[in-house]
């Protein structure tokens, strides 16, 4: 029940950053200097720790994604439905930790290194 | 269910004491959705876990992001398709989703007419948009002068 509101919850701010991510990108259709002030907004600690929800979020989303899949075309997918969710945990913790550490060393570093 | 769980959206309650939608079409449109979801899923991991990969772990990370990024990835053809469909296929399976949950929770029927014609409008407009951008696109716009990928020719 939690793995299905957290999908939909996940899924929602997803596609709220999409709309938003859209039109910030099609700035490069304006022109450069527009497009490089709003990005340059966005490069600091908070927007990054911002980014590091919105990835945690996907992550999320994926693979519980592909449980869902599991359970409507495996046999017995219904069956190990909650094994597969401390899978899914398990995942995006494995894949969260190395991309973390490597965002966020990047986001602070840059912020704090001064450039 | 135990006493601390969420009723189905749809199902019977104090506010909804029966069912009083109107009875199922024999269209095959929401089988479709159904599948699509599934499908595009699979495909959008591909993609969003590419896009990711390679816009923040790649290089310098997120840091390097600026017009001649951009510019540089949407000057091969590569990259053009691949964002097109990502673009596509997400903007499609977002707006289903949202239609979903919109047909959930919105009981009456003025309020889910007003808020999925809000939701398909904005959607047609982020699609038409971005499509848009991905093949205007200049790299090297005359007059300007920062942020130039390496291969534009010096003004």
């Amino acid at each position: 029940m939690w793995s299905w509101v957290g999908h939909r919850i996940t899924g929602v701010v997803i596609f709220i950053f999409l709309l938003v991510h859209v039109l910030d990108t099609s700035l490069v259709r304006v022109s450069p200097e527009a497009y490089t002030a709003v990005i340059g907004a966005y490069k600091n600690p908070i927007m990054g720790l911002g980014e590091a929800a919105l990835v945690a979020a996907i992550v999320f989303h994926a693979f519980n994604g592909l449980r869902i899949i599991a359970i409507d075309f495996w046999k017995k997918g219904p069956k190990y439905q909650r094994q597969m969710l401390w899978g899914v945990l398990a995942l995006w913790a494995v894949t969260m930790i190395p991309f973390l550490i490597r965002h966020l060393t990047i986001v602070f570093s840059n912020f704090f290194g001064g450039n | 269910m135990s006493t601390n769980s969420i009723a189905s959206p749809r199902s019977n309650s104090a506010q909804s004491p029966k069912y009083k939608r109107n009875k199922a079409s024999h269209s095959s449109f929401e089988m479709f959705a159904w599948l699509f979801m599934r499908l595009s899923g699979v495909v959008l991991i591909v993609l969003i876990f590419g896009h990711l990969f390679v816009n923040l772990m790649l290089g310098e990370g997120i840091h390097a992001i600026d017009f001649g990024f951009v510019a540089g990835k949407w000057s091969d053809p590569f990259w053009q398709i691949w964002d097109l469909a990502m673009l596509w296929l997400a903007m499609l399976h977002g707006t289903n989703g949202v239609r979903t949950i919109i047909n959930d929770y919105a009981e009456r029927n003025g309020t889910r007419m007003t808020l999925k014609t809000i939701l398909y409008v904005a959607s047609a407009v982020i699609i038409v948009l971005g499509t848009l951008v991905i093949f205007t696109f200049d790299p090297c716009p005359p007059g300007a002068v920062i942020d130039l990928p390496s291969f534009c020719p010096v003004p």
